[in-house]
């Protein structure tokens, strides 16, 4: 068992090779481990801020949703409301128009009835004149009797 | 492994096994050793004899250079991964080394208490340094030994040459470790706590100061037997190991097979627990280092 020099090349290799790890060695591992749980983490992070922005995300959904029903409810009634309107006013304008046609209708009527009672009122003259030439036998001179003719047709 | 039944077969031919089996374990535990002849010159010892005789001044060539090599594969293996490495999900080697990375980076988060971002460095380059030295003891005995014998026959002309593959069986190897740790326990003792600090914490402890000489009894010891018993409870670990190997290999002839088998699974434990053990001994050692008692 020889104790020799060996000792002390032995303990030059033990602080050459501690100061080469601690150099270059230990840093590279200490910062690839120290990153890689800070991209872990951060990835952690970015999940739950995930999570969370997806829950806000439906909630929101639901509150439109929601309020999109109200609208849609809101418009249907408006248009219901509306249609009812339309039909009404239809209704109006039916009746009215109704109304127009029966009265132009009835005007048209005493028109000719007026119209008629001209015709009748014309006739009745010469109607009476060759009754009365038949119940006397004679002419009888229109001119002479044109005054109690014309009253008697006004009384028509 | 079979050429060594062979060996072991002619050894027994000539019937001088118990000697042999003594030179073959002789053969394996010698060094290949270069250092100063007592004539003055320098140059490779061709026996062990002639190691012995340089005594100091000498170098185990293949220990520390194996240890050197191994030391230096770990760190430029480690850069080259790290230097290759993602921040995105690792592969294969990388995730080997992140986890050998955050195990060792936990055992000092949890044994260390200062602030001294060399440490987690240090015990990293301990832990895997010295498994890799441990896990030499797994090659078997006789591959890179015999063939390193073979070259330096053929080659250099040197009959008989040793060479030694497994560093931590060398207690030059396992002493310059621990005494570097011994080293750093007194450098950041004296840096945390002052020459007077780390001194009044040899002097006046545990007994208060009218008890000195005790507590110098007590506590210089106790400072001293660190590096020590560090250093030798590897070696004795590794050596004891490497020898049962030696004589699984010289003496049971075909058996060996199952029987080195068995003894390398139970070495498996061995390996990374001296180192484990190693490791967290210096962790500790040093966390006393940069604390300071304050129970007067």
């Amino acid at each position: 068992m020889n104790f020799n020099l060996t000792f002390i090349g032995q303990s030059i290799a033990f602080f050459v090779f501690w100061w080469f790890c601690q150099a270059y060695v230990w840093p590279l591992f200490a910062n690839i481990l120290e990153e890689r749980k800070k991209k872990i983490a951060d990835g952690l992070e970015a999940g739950a801020r995930g999570q969370k922005d997806l829950e806000l995300a439906q909630a929101k959904a639901t509150k439109q949703l929601k309020e999109v029903k109200v609208q849609a409810a809101t418009i249907i009634d408006q248009a219901n409301k509306r249609a009812a309107q339309i039909v009404d006013e239809a209704k109006d304008h039916a009746k009215e128009e109704g109304q127009r046609i029966i009265v132009g209708a009835k005007a048209e009527i005493d028109q000719e009835i007026n119209r008629a009672k001209e015709a009748l009122r014309a006739q009745v003259s010469s109607i009476a004149i060759a009754g009365a030439e038949k119940i006397l036998g004679s002419s009888i001179d229109q001119a002479a009797n044109e005054e109690m003719l014309s009253q008697l047709a006004a009384e028509l | 492994m079979a050429e060594l039944a062979d060996a072991a077969h002619a050894v027994a031919e000539h019937g001088t096994e118990v000697l042999t089996v003594q030179e073959y374990i002789t053969h394996h535990l010698a060094y290949l050793t270069y250092g100063r002849f007592p004539d003055g010159h320098w140059g490779l010892a061709l026996t062990p004899d002639e190691a012995m005789e340089m005594g100091f001044w000498s170098v185990h060539v293949d220990t520390l250079g194996w240890s050197i090599f191994i030391g230096a594969a770990f760190l430029l293996f480690f850069l080259y991964i790290g230097k290759k490495a993602t921040t995105d999900t690792p592969n294969g080697m990388q995730n080997f080394v992140e986890m050998i990375f955050e195990f060792v980076d936990a055992r000092v988060a949890e044994g260390f208490n200062g602030k001294n971002p060399l440490i987690a460095p240090l015990a990293l380059t301990i832990f895997v340094w010295i498994i890799l030295m441990n896990t030499m003891d797994l090659v078997p005995v006789d591959w890179i030994t015999g063939l390193a014998s073979l070259i330096g026959e053929h080659v250099f002309g040197l009959e008989h040459m040793a060479f030694k593959i497994v560093p931590t069986t060398d207690v030059n190897i396992t002493v310059g470790m621990s005494l570097s740790v011994f080293a750093l326990i007194l450098y950041y003792s004296i840096k945390m706590k002052g020459i007077g600090g780390f001194l009044s914490e040899l002097a006046f402890h545990p007994f208060g100061k009218w008890m000195l000489p005790f507590n110098l009894i007590i506590e210089v010891p106790t400072l001293l037997a660190k590096p020590i018993s560090l250093g030798l409870r590897l070696f004795g670990n590794l050596y004891a190991g490497e020898l049962l190997f030696l004589l699984i290999a010289s003496m049971l002839g075909i058996v060996q097979l199952p029987a080195h088998f068995v003894w390398a699974v139970f070495h498996l434990l061995v390996i990374p627990l001296q180192a484990f053990v190693f490791m967290m001994l210096t962790i500790v050692y040093l966390n006393a280092a940069h604390e300071s008692v304050h129970d007067h």
